[in-house]
């Protein structure tokens, strides 16, 4: 068996002395997209955040394992450069600095950081003119500061091509959905779906069932207070858009 | 620029990552390296006689002597000023040595003349000398020397006291340009010195400027004809070499009728434990329809990760918009020096005359900066633009100074003031001290003022897409200062842009 892009064993994590994730175990095998749902506060985004490795969440047991690797020990942009790309709920504005500019940086840094050469300007414009063709991203929009007066549409669309761009092999997407009119949410999705290629893994996180209609999970797994109570295939997320998650309630105390 | 590329080197660091430095085991400060030069060098002190002795051997004409007497004499009624937000210990001039020249100097500057050691010296620093580059006049022969400044820039390079070389001023000469060190301006070409030298900048105006007018020891002098538009970026490099000298340098710039001229200045310093006093005096001054570009890349030896040791910068900067529609620009890159005490001032005097002021200034380990502008509107239709950028990271204080006043003549002036500081942990400070005056009612003042920090949101953000700690803080610093940055000259853009990722290194834990 081909060792899977994500493992996680049993764990826990704290954000001063609150702890949020309470044994969370979760497999993903290269080329699947796994979804969690879950009500807001169940711990879903803390998940996406302690796999990128925000600080302010401290791992108190358990093992995250990234191609077979663990990255507990890895800083947030070593992580980054071995494979793991978080497209934020909220994408942070970095004032003056020119998306183009931006997207340049951040592939640069992951190269630099295993060791490559930088990609020259040519190969990067054509990698650049290809991504934002996809994504309905223009030059115009590539010359403003990053998220600085982007729309929701606009920020979502920005991480999915961040994402197309650095090629990760496992993506995590929090709530990719939310701030999404009908229409965005369809190009996004499109862009997302186009990165799926057999090979990349993505864990999608909302909390919405009809962001999995553009996006159809292999897995969909129920998260309530802290760790994964159920697992099943794409119906499982039709269900829960039926009766609601008040079946898991205590389910986990 | 394959000699240049040590962006490894930096000047201080925070506590936190002292562990850091010196496991690195070098001093960072890349200018840091001393030249093994001999030098002339007057004791320390400051007398009529010190005053007497630069004079002569700068064999300058009674009447600038006589000039630098008032100076002293004036100078020794005046009192240190201590308003600004600065905090050193009293400078006592009597320790300074106020004359060091490189020995093998002599008369007639020709390469032949200069020590094959300074010429190293320069080249290290990357300022195009080389011989043939000069000599043929072939343009783009100095970019194979490897320049900061990249080939078509003329350079007068003051080493310690004196003018060492200055290139291209055949070139120069063809269109009128007088591009040569102010101690030959003095001699041969008195009517200019004597009409506008403490023209701008009263002999006695400040404490510093005062000192300087009596002491100054050499500086760049530029005079742009009528009707000419300077075809090549001027420059001046200033090095102070000498362990205990003080730099004065005096640079004076007058751009006649319908002229253009584009300036770039460069500093840096060696590493050393004592503090080392600068206080330069510019003067600038823009007849009908001229206009000046004044930049300046400030990278004094800044102290070490202690707060030991570096520049004390104590500068008099002005310029006067003395012709009708004329327009005077400074932009200033702040990174270095212990201590900076700087204000590019413009005096917009002449009707519908513009001044502008662009400003980034960095400070980092125990380094303090209050600088700013003056724009004094004095004639009708003037209007000024001020633009600074404070960055503020480790223990420094980074303060901004400015004030914008409105004479009861200037009929609609208009002034666009813009201050934006932003902080890097939790252990700096940044301030804004604004002073608006206006006697005019129908002057339009806007003065608008932020204050940020590099949030944690947005360094998580840039580490995630796999940037570094201090490849986030440069890039978050570079989008900051942009506004700013587009108003340099291409020459020192990307400079700057490198300049300003190694004056931050080490500012994050």
């Amino acid at each position: 068996m081909t060792t899977p892009v994500l493992e996680i064993r049993n764990l826990h994590a704290r954000i001063e002395e609150r702890e949020i994730l309470k044994g969370v175990n979760l497999v993903i095998p290269q080329g699947e997209v796994h979804a969690i749902m879950g009500r807001n506060g169940s711990g879903k985004s803390t998940l996406s955040y302690v796999l990128a490795g925000k600080e302010d969440y401290e791992v108190t047991e358990g093992e995250i394992l990234l191609n077979g690797v663990s990255i507990l020990e890895m800083e947030p942009d070593e992580r980054a450069a071995a494979g793991l790309f978080l497209a934020f709920q909220y994408p942070i504005e970095i004032p003056g600095v020119a998306t183009m500019t931006f997207l340049k940086a951040a592939i640069n840094a992951q190269r630099k950081a295993r060791g490559e050469g930088e990609l020259s300007t040519p190969d990067f414009m054509r990698a650049v003119k290809e991504a934002g063709a996809q994504l309905n991203v223009d030059s115009e929009m590539l010359k403003r500061p990053l998220n600085v007066g982007f729309s929701g549409g606009e920020k979502k669309r920005a991480e999915i091509m961040q994402m197309a761009l650095l090629k990760p092999s496992l993506a995590v997407l929090d709530e990719t959905d939310s701030g999404l009119d009908i229409d965005a949410l369809q190009v996004v999705s499109k862009g997302v779906n186009a990165l799926r290629d057999g090979k990349r893994s993505m864990l999608v996180i909302t909390h919405y069932q009809r962001l999995l209609n553009h996006i159809v999970p292999d897995v969909v797994h129920v998260f309530s207070d802290g760790r994964i109570v159920e697992s099943g295939d794409k119906d499982l997320a039709l269900q829960l858009e039926a009766k609601g998650y008040a079946d898991y309630d205590g389910q986990a105390a | 620029m394959a000699d240049y590329d040590i962006p490894t080197l930096k000047e201080e660091i925070d506590r936190e990552t002292v562990e850091q430095v010196l496991a690195l085991d070098v001093d960072k400060y890349k200018y840091g390296f001393e030249s093994d030069i001999e030098s002339d060098v007057l004791p320390p002190g400051l007398t009529e006689e010190t005053v007497r002795f630069i004079s002569a051997k700068k064999e300058e004409p009674e009447w600038m002597l006589e000039w630098r007497l008032d100076a002293f004499r004036r100078f020794q009624t005046l009192e240190e000023p201590t308003w600004a937000k600065l905090h050193y210990p009293k400078i006592d001039l009597q320790e300074v040595s106020f004359y060091a020249a490189p020995k093998s100097f002599k008369g007639p500057k020709s390469l032949a003349d200069v020590d094959p050691e300074l010429l190293k010296t320069y080249e290290k620093l990357g300022i195009p000398l080389k011989e043939q580059a000069i000599l043929a006049g072939v343009e783009g022969a100095a970019e194979s020397v490897g320049t900061p400044f990249g080939a078509n820039v003329a350079v007068d390079a003051v080493f310690d006291s004196v003018s060492v070389v200055t290139t291209f001023r055949e070139e120069l000469a063809k269109v009128g340009i007088i591009f040569c060190s102010i101690s030959e301006a003095v001699r041969e070409h008195p009517e200019l010195v004597k009409k506008y030298l403490g023209s701008v900048v009263p002999v006695s105006d400040n404490y510093y400027a005062t000192l300087n007018s009596a002491v100054f020891t050499d500086g760049s002098f530029v005079y742009i004809p009528k009707g000419v538009r300077c075809p090549m970026e001027l420059s001046t490099y200033f090095r102070i070499n000498e362990k205990k000298t003080g730099q004065f340098e005096r640079t004076l710039i007058i751009a006649d009728d319908d002229s253009y001229v584009s300036y770039l200045e460069g500093c840096t310093a060696p590493s050393r434990d004592e503090n080392q006093l600068h206080a330069a005096v510019v003067e600038l001054v823009a007849l009908d329809n001229a206009e000046i570009k004044y930049s300046t890349v400030q990278n004094w030896y800044p102290g070490d990760k202690d707060g030991k040791g570096g520049i004390y910068n104590f500068v008099t900067k002005r310029g006067d918009c003395r012709g009708v529609n004329s327009h005077i620009s400074w932009t200033q890159v702040e990174t270095g020096s212990a201590i900076t005490w700087k204000y590019p001032s413009c005096i917009l005097r002449g009707d519908g005359s513009r001044g502008e002021f662009y400003s980034i200034a960095i400070s980092n380990g125990y380094q303090q900066v209050d600088s700013g502008t003056k724009m004094i509107h004095l004639g009708k239709n003037t209007s000024s633009r001020i633009i600074s950028k404070g960055i503020a990271a480790g223990f420094s204080d980074n303060t901004y100074r400015g004030q914008v006043s409105a004479h009861a003549k200037a009929k609609n002036a208009r002034n666009f003031t813009q201050c934006d500081s932003l902080l890097i942990g939790d252990k700096c400070g940044a301030h804004t001290v604004p002073y608006i005056e206006s006697r005019n009612g129908t002057a339009v003042f806007e003065h608008e003022a932020t204050t940020s920090k590099i949030s944690d949101d947005q360094m998580f953000y840039c580490l995630q897409r796999g940037l570094n700690e201090e490849e986030a803080v440069a890039l978050i610093v570079n989008g900051f200062v942009r506004d700013v940055l587009q108003h340099l000259p291409m020459e020192f853009m990307v400079e700057t842009q490198k300049l300003i990722s190694i004056s931050l290194e080490g500012s994050v834990g």
